[in-house]
């Protein structure tokens, strides 16, 4: 009987032979992930961290992104506790201000690779399960512990394995589809599972992945992930991380899943998610006409080079609508200055869009972008939660980079099937 | 003692909004925002003791916990719910704020009953009715029992030392 990508990640990192879904085991993640909320976790620990020192300097990665550059002088002083601790401690994995959203920086400089565990103090950590790596969101006060032990303990999840068949359509994307999932499968439909991607998925782009994992907490995954393969090896070594760097773990093809669940691609088309719910998603032609002022067009779920293509396509010699802000939210510096070579970052500001700097941002509502009471916004990002965006009588809808752009030329929300024929 | 009642899929946004989480760590500034975007009579009223009785997947979204924190800072007894989200679940063992999975206790409750929680036995009592709830395994326990996961890792650093 075969093993799932859980069962067999978490038996390596165990010491262990195999393991069963329930079982508790002790692990040492590869990395811990933190962000602006470091200086909170250092600070729980201060007599700690003098005492004992850190359990490894190569451990932490820390990334600068949700509220940059500072928005007042209270980020600004966690900011500065952070880069104090980073110098201190010789944390060799440190991002500052600029370079982009943690979870892009993780896998855009080899930091996630095939085979690994990935703990961070962020529930979208679960990304790395696009380059076939086991990775799982934990709090601040968990990142403190790991910080001084270097270990936790996790429970082993049982399997969803979702098959994906056919083809996708032409100005559908990967956010239409995983969006579609969790519609059917509802925001707990996945909760502590860990999600596989399998079957007609050598369609899927790493950018695509990212996008699908990242989204496996919206429907309360663990984990979400898809198996090493040619584009998972090809994108690894376009970033300069060669093949002998990597031991894939892959699910066993006899392994044993909780559930299996069987979408067709060719039957997904555009979607939205309404108010105020990640699983409240609508077929386009039903959300139509619906008036917007703000559109996101980037973060971690969608701020990736082909999200700008799809969007600079869309939006070539055309104009945003009169009510609306374009805001473009590249997911890094390295994405964003690709942008700007291939013309997609000059498209989208000619058409009237503001480039905000590679981080969060509008996001979760904590640095500009922010919404007035009665407004919407239609997104690229993950999450539509009443306030998120800083407003609560302000409402938030999601959708694909191709969606939002053909929405921003007509200030409500449009399928981006017929502007792309216009 | 007042049960504090909502429904399903109460996320971290509604438990404690994202707009304060880079500038309220302590237990004092996270207590005025609890629930603000869901109950803003909940911070006024709320008092030690009090129960939360929700529905399915509990504080799913972010990985704040402020909310969970701000939970515990008011005295909030327990959190009984049909389902947890997992972060959630997670930090509540480690900032040591009781949670509850017991979706039979949740339908059968309504407003006014008398509710008796025995963690020994694991049962939660609404009005004439008993429900039982899972224990947590030992190794969970181990953690809860000494206060929440940073005690447990002093604990563990010291005997570390020691050896």
């Amino acid at each position: 009987m075969g093993l799932t990508f859980a069962e067999k990640i978490l038996a390596k990192y165990a010491g262990a032979k195999k393991v069963e879904p329930g079982q508790i085991v002790t692990i040492k993640p590869d990395h811990l992930l933190m962000h602006d909320n470091a200086a909170p976790i250092i600070s729980k620990i201060q007599p700690e961290l003098k005492e004992y020192g850190i359990f490894s300097k190569d451990l932490p990665v820390i990334v600068l992104d949700h509220v940059i550059p500072a928005a007042a002088e209270k980020n600004a002083l966690q900011h500065k506790q952070i880069r104090e601790f980073v110098r201190t401690y010789k944390i060799k994995h440190f991002f500052d201000v600029g370079c982009g959203v943690c979870h892009q920086i993780i896998i855009e400089k080899g930091l996630a690779l095939p085979g690994t565990v990935l703990l961070g103090s962020d529930s979208h950590t679960c990304s790395y399960g696009a380059v076939g790596a086991f990775s799982s969101g934990i709090d601040r006060t968990e990142a403190a512990a790991l910080l001084l032990t270097g270990e936790t303990w996790l429970k082993v999840p049982q399997s969803l394995k979702i098959t994906l068949k056919g083809q996708m359509q032409r100005w559908v994307t990967a956010k239409d589809v995983i969006l579609s999932i969790i519609g059917d499968v509802s925001a707990s439909g996945a909760d502590y599972c860990s999600v596989e991607f399998h079957g007609n998925v050598a369609q899927f782009s790493v950018d695509d992945r990212f996008t699908m994992a990242n989204m496996g907490v919206e429907m309360g995954a663990k984990n979400a992930m898809f198996s090493v393969d040619g584009r998972t090896t090809r994108y690894l070594t376009s970033i300069g991380v060669s093949k002998s760097k990597y031991k894939p773990v892959n699910p066993d093809t006899d392994a044993i899943y909780e559930r299996e669940l069987t979408y067709n691609l060719t039957t997904i088309g555009p979607v939205v998610a309404v108010p105020h719910s990640v699983d409240k998603v609508k077929k386009i032609k039903d959300v139509e006409g619906i008036e917007i002022q703000q559109c996101l067009l980037g973060t971690c779920t969608n701020g990736r080079l082909s999200d700008f293509k799809i969007a600079a396509k869309i939006l070539k010699k055309k104009t945003v609508h009169q009510n609306v802000r374009l805001l473009v939210l590249p997911a890094s510096r390295k994405i964003y200055l690709d942008a700007v070579k291939e013309g997609y970052i000059q498209t989208l500001i000619e058409a009237g869009g503001t480039v905000l700097p590679p981080g969060c941002g509008p996001c979760l509502g904590a640095h500009q972008g922010c919404l007035a009471p009665g407004e919407r916004c239609l997104s690229t990002s993950n999450r539509n939660f009443k306030g998120r965006m800083g407003c609560n009588e302000a409402e938030i809808y999601l959708a694909s980079p191709a969606t939002v752009a053909a929405s921003a030329i007509h200030g409500k929300i449009t399928d981006p099937r017929k502007e792309a024929r216009t | 003692m007042t049960v504090w009642k909502y429904g399903d899929n109460i996320n971290t946004d509604m438990l404690f909004p994202g707009k304060y989480t880079y500038t309220c760590s302590t237990a004092e500034e996270i207590r005025p925002h609890l629930l603000e975007d869901l109950d803003p009579s909940f911070a006024r009223n709320v008092k030690e003791g009090d129960l939360i009785f929700a529905g399915k997947n509990f504080g799913c979204g972010s990985s704040r916990e402020q909310p969970v924190l701000g939970l515990k800072t008011v005295g909030i007894a327990a959190v009984v719910a049909g389902s947890f989200a997992r972060i959630f679940y997670r930090s509540s063992i480690n900032q040591g704020l009781l949670l509850i999975e017991c979706p039979e206790a949740v339908k059968a409750y309504r407003s006014g009953d008398r509710v008796w929680l025995d963690l020994e036995k694991g049962t939660i009592s609404i009005g004439s009715e008993t429900f039982s709830f899972p224990k947590l395994p030992k190794e969970i326990l181990a953690i809860r029992d000494v206060g929440g996961l940073l005690p447990y890792t002093r604990q563990k650093l010291r005997q570390k030392k020691k050896k």
